[in-house]
């Protein structure tokens, strides 16, 4: 394996869930690739299958969900058809998840220390003493002041942000090649979020590929190299970060953008804070052809007839059947030509 | 705390004043067995000539010298009966419920680990039938099935009397004796844990943290005893407490039907020989275990989970 | 589960709200319940009819044997007392004694639950101390020493029974009283002038339903389990024939007619197991988070 060769690659996954004898697919056809020291966003407003495509990176999908497609290749390994057992040495040593809420993701009646050196003990042969040692290391590297103290002490005893430190350290304990992060920051006060990216950001320099799942794209900006937007379980767009906040090409991405508060983008108007008109479809009742159309004011009649097929572009991929009118002159679009 | 105590006694003492007749008469026991010299004594001594405030305080005043008066019918002062009889009740109260809560908590363990399936359904309907049955049958079917029928354990008592054994033998025979009562008086609450720990582990395993757990790539056993069980066995000790009062109100059942020398079986003969004050001095010194267990409870709550002491 | 239902129940449209009775009639458990507890009524309502003599004659040659007798078909007792006619004439008196106990503990749990929850503060600690008070004295005790010092007739068994078994459903009242009470509606009552006796009856209450039904048919069970305990002992009303006494009579003779005593016992276990049954059943259908799955 070369250096440059990724450390993740999600290979067409689908996530089906059968119940009652219906099959809904909550996510389609998904591909992906994350490098060493890279972070890949995944943004999307809830309901369109982030957070359980973050699952499906790790072999939890729970039932009667099933992720299915070629592959999720790890390290070259592909995950998709291991054993549980085989899953759960992968799970925490070689991929490992941080989730959004840091209030209820740590065992109550465990002290903190315990809850890391278990991590490492069940994955290593690492004495009790090396264990400990390590674990203090890892909460020294996440920033928790005192370590030796707050090794001996109970979740509850700490902040929401010190919390999410500790789980961090925990996602650490045996230096994985992916770091998933679903909504790390969301449950947090904003200068809190601030701190914890960063801290991401500094932990991937060891060459460590993130994914960092988000509603957010505040979250985005400055901590994600490249960004990935789902709409009903699809990949819409698939961009550069700068790029994609320059130059938005999917409908459903400048809605995203307008959407969100602050900052205004260069050259162009004040953008006021615009939602995005009706809500995420439900698997059940997807609309024709493009499942974002009724949401669309750039919809036509032929977005309502056929499913828009995944364009790639120079510096990513779109799936919009009118994305040509987007890339007229007047948006001028210089990186973003149709390939 | 304090305050429980000391409505329980107001609560005697309210009892006491009525029962029929003189409340000398219910402290004597069944009026003619105690010597007018003594019913003389007791008027005097609890001041019933006195208005019942004043009353109420020398009963209390009584209370707080640990006298809970004489037992005409067993020529003892009520505390020394009942504590002669309280060791046997309690070994009987740990047995049950250490049966109940152990044998509970398994199969409450193995019922949620096959929630929807064949064993699940089994033990389910096991735990629904042992709720709904009343304790004193189960104690007579157990007698008829294992002692009359089968001849294994003995029918009643705590000891081989004529057997006079000492030392380990001694052990052996109350244990056999104590088998019987024991699984009876246990079966109901038995059901109750099962039923709890059932919904607890079905419950903390839809946790957040135990997600984490399963994310960390943590060895399913490891999952199961310190992530959840642990967790899942915090309603069962709350449970405990809140059931102390109920069990010693099933060992009354249960002491009579297996004739167990201890508290229960104190109260029904009280109750039979009308001895009222005997029988208000074991409603006050079982209320006195409840608390005393409650106190335990709390205690050993503070010890499983680390949180309550932001609550306190 | 989570995943699934944010995945899921989007995309489910759920057809129209059922009746309470429709949803307790989806599962088997409940359906049971009911069945039996039906039966048990109708045992109760028509003792008279089909059994018209007083059950604690004796009408028979006494250690028949269950299906000895066609006449007999649950056998006679060892004073020749028909034993159907007492299991017919023990479900009017379990139900009627378990039913009015529970009354008189509904309003006392309701009462002090709602009071406690509405005015908080000093009311509210001094009737929860009183509560605890009786949480601690253990109950069946505490209903024997009742029972033996007013003397064993069928209203103190109801009074002892209803006296130490509403601590729990009060706790459970206040509870619900202390969640609603914040809220908007109650809140909107207040600011419009109503009294308080009318916001709790008409606008507490009725929100608290649903629990209360539930902890009552429970309650009924368990107030059936302590009559029939009390009267094993002795306790109950010497006039009326019981379940309870019944065993307690068939105890003498175990070791050689162990019938007397057993089958009056599982009429007493199916009471309990179909009030039981029909309790969980109420508390899946009434439980609004079970209702979207």
């Amino acid at each position: 394996m070369t250096a440059s060769s990724p450390v993740l690659e999600v290979e067409d996954l689908s996530i089906r869930f059968q119940e009652r004898g219906r099959s809904l697919l909550a996510v389609r056809n998904l591909s992906f690739q994350v490098a060493r020291g890279e972070t890949l966003a995944i943004v999307g407003e809830s309901g369109c299958g982030k957070s359980i495509t973050a699952l499906a990176l790790l072999g939890l999908v729970p039932p009667p969900g099933r992720a299915e497609g070629k592959a999720i290749r790890l390290e070259g390994r592909n995950l998709l058809g291991l054993g549980p057992e085989a899953l759960r040495d992968v799970r925490g040593r070689r991929i490992a998840m941080v989730f959004q809420e840091p209030m209820t993701t740590l065992n109550p009646v465990l002290t903190i220390g315990e809850q890391i050196v278990e991590t490492i003990r069940d994955h290593e042969p690492a004495s009790r003493r090396e264990a400990r040692d390590r674990a203090l290391t890892l909460l020294e590297r996440v920033h928790i002041p005192d370590p030796v103290r707050r090794f001996g002490e109970h979740p509850h005893r700490l902040s929401g942000g010190m919390r999410q430190r500790v789980v961090i350290a925990m996602a650490l304990a045996c230096n994985p090649a992916v770091l998933v992060a679903d909504e790390p920051t969301t449950a947090l006060d904003v200068t809190i979020q601030a701190q914890i990216l960063d801290l991401i950001d500094e932990l991937k320099q060891g060459g460590m590929g993130v994914v960092l799942i988000t509603h957010d794209l505040g979250v985005v900006a400055g901590h994600a190299e490249r960004v990935l937007v789902m709409y009903a379980g699809r990949k819409v767009e698939e961009r550069a970060a700068a790029d994609l906040f320059a130059t938005p090409l999917h409908p459903y991405t400048r809605g995203l953008i307008a959407a969100r508060p602050r900052r205004r983008v260069e050259g162009g108007e004040r953008p006021r804070l615009v939602e995005i008109p009706g809500t995420v479809p439900s698997l059940a009742a997807m609309p024709p052809g493009c499942a974002f159309a009724p949401r669309c004011a750039s919809a036509t009649e032929d977005c309502t007839a056929a499913e828009p097929p995944l364009t790639s572009l120079e510096d990513g991929q779109v799936a919009c059947l009118r994305v040509g009118d987007f890339l007229a002159p007047s948006h001028s679009l210089p990186h973003a030509r149709l390939a | 705390m304090a305050l429980v105590v000391l409505g329980i006694a107001v609560v005697n003492f309210f009892l006491l004043h009525l029962a029929p007749g003189d409340a000398a008469q219910v402290l004597a026991g069944e009026a003619g067995s105690a010597t007018p010299e003594y019913m003389a004594a007791l008027r005097r001594q609890f001041g019933l000539d006195q208005p019942l405030p004043v009353q109420f305080v020398q009963y209390l005043g009584n209370l707080l010298t640990f006298n809970l008066g004489f037992s005409f019918r067993h020529g003892l002062p009520v505390l020394e009966l009942i504590g002669q009889r309280l060791p046997a009740t309690l070994l009987l109260m740990t047995a049950s419920i250490g049966f109940a809560v152990l044998a509970g908590s398994a199969l409450g363990v193995v019922a949620a680990r096959n929630a929807g399936r064949l064993a699940d359904t089994l033990i389910s309907t096991l735990a629904l039938l042992f709720y709904a049955t009343p304790v004193f049958w189960i104690g007579l079917v157990l007698v008829v099935v294992f002692s009359v029928g089968l001849d294994w354990l003995p029918v009643g008592g705590m000891t081989s009397v004529e057997a006079g054994y000492g030392g380990w033998d001694h052990v052996k025979d109350v244990a056999r004796h104590l088998v019987l009562p024991a699984a009876t008086l246990g079966l109901f609450y038995l059901a109750i844990y099962t039923r709890l720990m059932r919904a607890a582990m079905l419950e903390v395993t839809t946790q957040d943290f135990v997600r984490t757990a399963v994310a960390k790539g943590l060895k399913p056993r490891r999952i199961a005893l310190r992530h959840v069980l642990r967790n899942a066995l915090l309603p069962v000790v709350t449970m405990l407490g809140v059931q102390v009062g109920s069990i010693l109100g099933g060992a009354v059942l249960v002491e009579t039907i297996f004739a167990w020398p201890g508290l229960g079986r104190l109260a029904f003969e009280a109750l039979f020989q009308r001895d009222l004050n005997l029988l208000l001095g074991i409603l006050l010194c079982s209320s006195a275990v409840v608390v005393v267990v409650n106190l335990a409870v709390d205690l050993l709550y503070t010890v499983l989970d680390p949180r309550i002491e932001l609550a306190r | 589960m989570s995943i699934a239902q944010s995945v899921l129940p989007a995309a489910e449209e759920r057809p129209v709200r059922r009746g309470l009775f429709a949803r307790l009639l989806r599962r088997p458990s409940p359906v049971a319940g009911l069945v039996l507890l039906g039966a048990i009524l109708a045992m109760a309502a028509l003792a008279d009819v089909a059994y018209p003599v007083d059950p604690l004659d004796m009408v028979g040659t006494p250690f028949l044997w269950p299906g000895a007798d066609p006449d007999f078909p649950l056998g006679t007792d060892m004073m020749g007392r028909d034993i159907a006619a007492g299991i017919f004439h023990g479900a009017r008196v379990s139900l009627l004694i378990g039913g009015v106990a529970t009354l008189v503990s509904l309003v006392i749990g309701v009462g002090v639950g709602a009071i406690a929850g509405f005015f908080r503060g000093r009311a509210d600690h001094a009737l929860m101390h009183v509560t605890e008070l009786f949480q601690t004295i253990p109950p069946f005790l505490f209903a024997i020493v009742i029972v033996a010092i007013l003397q064993p007739t069928m209203t103190n068994v109801v009074l002892a029974i209803g006296l130490t078994s509403w601590p729990s459903l009060a706790r459970l009242v206040r509870a619900e009283v202390l969640r609603l009470r914040d809220g908007e509606m109650v809140q909107a009552s207040i600011v419009l002038g109503l009294s308080d006796a009318r916001i709790i009856l008409t606008h507490v209450l009725p929100n608290v339903l649903a629990p209360i039904v539930v902890s009552a048919s429970i309650m009924v069970a368990s107030a059936i389990l302590t009559e029939s305990s009390l009267a094993f002992l002795g306790l109950g009303d010497p006039n009326i024939v019981s379940w309870g006494s019944m065993v307690g009579a068939g105890r003498e003779v175990l070791r050689t007619d162990w019938y007397v005593a057993t089958v009056p016992g599982l009429a007493i276990v199916a009471a309990v197991l179909a009030l039981n049954l029909l309790g969980d059943g109420l508390n899946d259908a009434l439980d609004p988070r079970q209702n979207r799955r």
